[in-house]
């Protein structure tokens, strides 16, 4: 990383700018050490949390969007500049539960996923609000208790296009939506989180690793424009218990697309419940580099579409996760409350954290399948 | 260590998906047909390639379009998409199109200090950025290296770079050394071979983890056209290169000869090539090249020894191989040794035709080999038979005589004779009566021979009622033999609704040359025959009580209810377009050339009973080699008919003006006067159709007159027929049945390839109405067009007798030497007419059944009585059960 004061160029911005390099760095040196003391833990679900607050079309559009042409009711992440208090509640829920790392409130925050709600415009504020709602919640509970930093993670959702698939299963060479949309939309969102103040991103339930490609390469992009680092965290998601992406490639296979954002961590979310997750977490834990990340849904959802697996057994699952060695950072996906974090934390109380896979000079290629050449 | 790491010591990139590389691929890409050019990645795979190499870098093809493409459909196919792509291209907008449609992590080929460290570095910047590894070619700002030392150097120059300025990864360079052609007979390339090993090895030792692959045939690039030596070259130069430390490599999996299989002397001739050893290698490899030249030696060793076995041996081999060269001479030398032409017969003959029998029972044999194995033996025993009638020993017995016939107004017979092979590769004689043949004259035949089943085949609707004709008059002469039904408009329904009631004897109807064989053989066996013959009585019983149980009327509507719900096209708005001349217009002596390439290949593997679409059945795994040997005789065929002039293609096309008044369509003549031409009646769909959708008729594609728009309709006749008959008796004639009826399945082939073409030139120029339009094949036979050409006596338009009004309108038996039988059917054989419907909205449809409203409707329209009406429409109206 280079940083030259430059005279010509304003001294003072010059000087806020690298305080805010220098603190970030101090920040990711302290989330490097603590996650080499201990397993960390993750918040819960966002959505499930938004839906509880029983919210109605009215509250959702606010003042600022009343006139708004489209229904907005649903849009958890427009919440961030209407009801700003309301997701702040939820992060201090997740915080008093124990969590070490937050997850801001932008899912589904991308212009891409925005065009649904015809507030595409709006994807660098919903970004830049959500993570300054996030970043008030963690800097209030890193001063009262400043010997034990919280993290935020900016949440970056898969989009609701996929670049490696047709929907139109007559053209199956069509897509919706090219690498270069996705790639700037992402980019975009990025942008608003890093300006917003969130410590890393976390591009997460991955199920086309194309599209987490876009993504690393919009992050990329901007990490060159800004000449800064940013970390990222990714964590995909499979479809089925023989643990394929939707997109169709093996765990091993999606590690290989990937390793190239040489990622603070990797891991699994959402799918299914931990039991049936487990595989998949300890194929990733086996290949990674880096530390690994794992927060699975409560269960499988009832008839109704509810999670209802108690708080003490996702704990007990993601307890032998950590004696196992498995993970370094886990936490809850859909159907996940407050009380499953609190579960969860003394649950992993006292476990030691995995230890990275070594480094290998491989070449790894990947289709959907995974070839790997050796030496 | 994972089970993808046990494989991997050399890694095989498949080369045929490169349009550079690979004259078919090529093709396929420029014709647009990406289904075939997948299928040509998905044998890469399935032939043990590990990683894919696609290149579209042709100047006819827009590369980042057909990259994308190509990659994107890959994407779809799981079989395919499994392994990593290697996105090959020389233009660096290609490369960077391809990285952005593949999840998984790829190779870019190529890069290289061509141009430069700065450029160079920002490609391979871009490139990490998408995580994929990258190929780095030894070529910098000097040129591409031939020297260890060049090679070396440069690719040591640029891993420095790319490690230290790119902070790339290792691991994720593979550098290409440049494989360059050896024995090009210019000494400075002697050492091209060794010097990419040299490189190979020094680069694996010194620049760690990167990798190397290269292409390797191009090595062998001087002996082209002598595959034998190519595959030892190939084979030899990995060998070493692989133990220097070449990774992987673009090379043809198929295609490489084994090692230490690799006679001695060709090996080590090969090797003193590759290592550049002796001054005169190349001279040495020449010199024994020309022996190793065509078929790989086992196979030649193969072939000889089949020859050095007894005679007996040599026959039935040659049956079973279906190979004619020697069968002649060998039946004669078998009559010598064994003295008598019938335990030839019996013998060897017979032992070889079982085995062929039994191999095509099995599905281990494919029809084309049948019949080509059923052409050894006649031509076998053609060489017997005047011993056989000079001895006195009498005629071979055969298991049962079977009297075939083409009934009277039907020309169509390339089933019937391939039945009629295969049933006497099975030791059946069979009587081919040929076509258009008479009841009476199928009868006396019968009578005369004391034939022991008789079997009808026909392919046009009339031919059903003559089948019943011939039964009933079976059935008057108080005959029992069994009668076959076959042929591709004949049903099982038809047989035991129609014919079986009218003959107290067994009817059978066979669907396929296979199932023939099992029928005449169960009828033939006195213990099975019986039982038989019941089953199939129960049988149709069934399907007469399911047939009169089932409720026709609700599901129709009247014919005043169907004309409500026509199909509406607003005609306000709607100009047609008018053809460019109107009246006719012939094409004497068209030039098939031209027709060859139209040729849709699918239906005419179909009419060999291979079964699956082309060009992917030549790769099927089962049924490829039969097909592939098919297809080569196939284009061998082709090409002697156009240059022998085998085949002569005529054509007639006319345009009219035309009106729709109710379903009728008016023609008139091109003078500006309203005198109607000709009138045609057409049919109307009357099942209930669900809301929305119309009681389809094609006289809705015409401007109705009172909207007194000027609108046209077109009539074609094209035939490809001409000579064929005559070619096929010249085979018959020889005992070469297999030539006889691929002349016939290739001039059908040539006729719709006709009518497709015509069609084309009147969308595009005769009538105009597209002139824009660029189709591939593979579109037109899809049909992705305006318009359509239905024939009569087809689904859309059933009545048979158009064609008789098409005819004359076209003065076409004057023009085309097509005549019309009495059953409508074109002669010759190799025919199709149609009319031409310009309207966008036209499509093909089928009119299924109709009531007796519409037939007495009809009737009055075309101006025949309601019986007559009955007649021509019965494949559309309920079957009269008694």
């Amino acid at each position: 990383m280079r940083y030259v004061i430059c005279s010509g160029c304003g001294p003072a911005v010059r000087l806020r700018e690298i305080e805010r390099i220098v603190e970030r760095k101090k920040t990711l040196e302290a989330f490097k050490k603590a996650a080499a003391d201990r397993i960390l833990l993750l918040d819960g679900a966002m959505g499930t949390a938004v839906q509880n607050l029983q919210l109605k079309e009215a509250d959702y559009r606010g003042d600022r969007f009343s006139k708004h042409p489209e229904d907005l009711k649903g849009n958890a992440d427009i919440l961030n500049l209407v009801r700003p208090e309301a997701i702040r509640v939820i992060h201090d829920s997740y915080l008093e539960a124990g969590a070490d790392i937050i997850e801001t409130n932008t899912f589904n925050a991308t212009s891409i996923s925005q065009a649904d709600y015809g507030t595409a415009s709006l994807a660098h504020e919903i970004n830049l609000e959500g993570a300054r709602i996030g970043r008030q919640a963690v800097d209030h509970f890193n001063n009262l208790t400043p010997d034990r930093p919280r993290f935020l993670a900016g949440s970056m959702g898969p989009t609701n296009k996929t670049l490696s698939l047709s929907p139109d299963v007559e053209r199956p060479e069509y897509r919706a939506v090219t690498f270069d949309e996705v790639e700037a939309s992402y980019k975009e969102a990025a942008a608003g989180l890093v300006d917003g103040g969130v410590d890393f991103l976390l591009i997460e339930t991955i199920f086309d690793t194309l599209n987490a490609k876009a993504a690393i390469a919009g992050v990329q992009e901007l990490e060159t424009e800004r000449d800064i680092e940013i970390p990222v965290m990714l964590s995909l998601t499979v479809t089925d218990l023989s643990g394929r992406t939707l997109s169709g490639q093996t765990v091993e296979a999606f590690w290989n697309s990937v390793r190239h954002a040489r990622p603070l961590a990797i891991g699994v979310n959402c799918a299914f419940g931990a039991q049936d997750l487990r595989p998949f977490v300890k194929e990733l834990s086996r290949l990674a580099d880096c530390l690994l990340v794992a927060f699975p849904n409560a269960g499988l959802p009832d008839e109704l579409g509810q999670y209802t697996e108690p708080p003490v057994e996702t704990a007990a699952e993601l307890g032998e996760w950590a004696r196992s060695r498995l993970v370094n950072i886990v936490g809850g996906c859909c159907g996940t409350t407050p009380a499953h974090i609190r579960a969860i934390g003394e649950a992993i109380n006292g476990a030691a954290p995995r230890i990275p896979a070594a480094s290998q000079q491989t070449l790894r290629l990947s289709g959907l399948e995974a070839v790997s050449i050796g030496q | 260590m994972n089970k993808s790491d046990i494989s991997t010591q050399f890694v095989v990139i498949g080369e045929r998906t490169n349009v550079a590389g690979s004259a078919l691929f090529c093709r396929l890409i420029t014709d647009g047909n990406y289904e075939e050019a997948l299928s040509v990645a998905l044998s890469q795979v399935e032939g043990g390639a590990q990683i894919i190499d696609v290149n579209m870098d042709d100047a006819l093809i827009d590369g980042v379009a057909a990259m994308t493409r190509f990659l994107n459909l890959i994407s779809s196919e799981p079989d395919i998409a499994r392994v990593p792509i290697m996105i090959d291209s020389s233009r660096w907008e290609i490369l960077m199109a391809g990285l952005k449609c593949v999840q998984g992590k790829a190779i870019v080929n190529s890069i290289s200090l061509k141009d430069g460290e700065a450029p160079f570095l920002e490609k391979a910047r871009h490139i990490k950025r998408f995580g994929a590894a990258t190929v780095v070619m030894a070529f910098d700002e000097v040129g591409q290296a031939d020297t260890i030392e060049r090679k070396f150097d440069i690719c040591a120059r640029a891993y420095a770079l790319l490690t230290n300025e790119a902070d790339f990864p290792p691991a994720d360079i593979i550098f290409d050394p440049n494989v360059f052609p050896v024995a090009t007979g210019i000494d400075e390339h002697d050492d091209y071979a060794l010097n990419f090993i040299e490189a190979t090895r020094q680069i694996r030792e010194k620049l760690p983890h990167a990798h190397v692959t290269g292409g390797i045939s191009n090595v062998s690039f001087s002996f082209r056209g002598n595959n034998r030596v190519r595959e030892a070259m190939h084979s030899v130069f990995l060998y070493h290169a692989v133990r220097a430390g070449l990774t992987m490599g673009i090379v043809n999996a198929g295609q490489l000869a084994v090692y230490s299989e690799i006679p001695d002397e060709l090996r080590e001739r090969v090797e003193d090539v590759i290592f550049n050893r002796r001054p005169d290698a190349t001279e040495r490899l020449l010199a024994i090249a020309e022996e190793h030249k065509g078929s790989p030696e086992e196979k030649e060793r193969e072939k000889l020894a089949w020859r050095e076995q007894p005679v007996e041996k040599r026959l039935e081999y040659a049956l079973v191989k279906g190979i004619s060269e020697f069968a002649e001479a060998d039946a004669e030398e078998a009559y010598q040794k064994m003295g008598k032409a019938l335990t030839v017969i019996e013998g060897p003959l017979m032992a070889g035709m079982d085995r062929v029998g039994a191999l095509f029972g099995s599905g281990q044999m494919f029809l084309p080999q049948v019949v080509k194995s059923a052409r050894v033996m006649k031509q076998a025993v053609a060489v017997l038979l005047p011993y056989l009638e000079s001895s006195g020993e009498g005629s071979a017995r055969s298991r049962a005589k079977i009297v075939m016939a083409t009934v009277k107004g039907d020309v169509h017979d390339i089933g019937k004779n391939i039945v009629g092979v295969v049933l006497q590769c099975n030791n059946f004689e069979v009587i081919n009566l040929g076509v258009m043949v008479p009841a009476r004259d199928i009868l006396a035949k019968a009578q005369e021979i004391g034939a022991d089943m008789i079997g009808l085949s026909g392919l046009i609707t009339p031919s059903l009622d003559e089948m019943v004709n011939v039964a009933t008059e079976m059935e008057t002469q108080g005959l029992q033999l069994p009668i076959l039904i076959g042929g591709a408009t004949t049903s099982k329904l038809h047989t035991a609704l129609k014919i079986d009631p009218a003959y107290s004897g067994p009817v059978i109807h066979v669907l396929d040359a296979g199932r023939a064989v099992k029928v005449v053989s169960a009828l033939v066996d006195t213990k099975s025959r019986s039982g038989f013959v019941e089953e199939r009585s129960q049988e149709y019983d069934e399907v007469r009580r399911r047939y009169k149980a089932r409720d026709r009327t609700s599901n129709m509507v009247s014919i005043e209810e169907a004309r409500k719900n026509a199909e509406f096209i607003e005609w306000q708005d709607y100009v047609p377009p008018k053809p460019t001349f109107l009246g006719l217009r012939s094409f004497a002596d068209y030039d098939l050339a031209e027709l060859r390439e139209r040729i849709d290949w699918t239906p005419f593997f179909r009419t060999w009973e291979l079964k699956g679409n082309y060009p992917k059945i030549l790769e099927d795994a089962k049924q490829g080699p039969a097909a592939r040997a098919l297809f080569d005789d196939a284009n061998s065929f082709l090409d002697q008919i156009i240059e022998e002039e085998w085949l002569v293609a005529k054509a007639a096309i006319g345009f009219w003006r035309a009106a729709a008044d109710g379903d009728d369509v008016v023609l008139y003549s091109p003078d500006k006067s309203d005198k109607p031409l000709a009138r045609l009646p057409l049919l109307r769909q009357q099942m209930r159709k669900r809301e929305g959708r119309p009681n389809y008729c094609v006289a809705d594609f015409v401007a109705p007159k009172a909207t007194g728009i000027d609108d046209y309709l077109g009539g074609f006749v094209v035939t490809t027929g001409i000579g064929c008959a005559q070619k096929a008796a010249e085979f018959e004639a020889r005992n070469d049945d297999y030539s006889s009826i691929l002349v016939k399945a290739l001039a059908d082939r040539l006729a719709e390839a006709f009518a497709e073409r015509m069609h084309e030139r009147v969308r595009r120029e005769l009538w105009g109405y597209a002139p824009d339009e660029s189709l591939t094949n593979a579109e037109i036979i899809r049909e992705k067009y305006d318009g359509i050409r239905p024939a009569p006596g087809y689904p859309a338009m059933p009545d048979h007798d158009l064609k008789r009004r098409l005819f004359d309108l076209l003065e076409a038996e004057k023009t085309t030497s097509v005549s019309l039988t009495e059953s409508y059917a074109m002669l010759p054989a190799a025919s199709v007419s149609g009319f031409y419907f310009s309207h966008p909205r036209s499509h093909y449809f089928g009119i299924g059944r109709i009531g007796m409203d519409q037939v007495e409707d009809y009737a009055r329209r075309s101006g025949i009585s309601v019986e007559a009406a009955k007649s021509l429409l019965r494949p559309n109206l309920p079957i009269e059960t008694d």
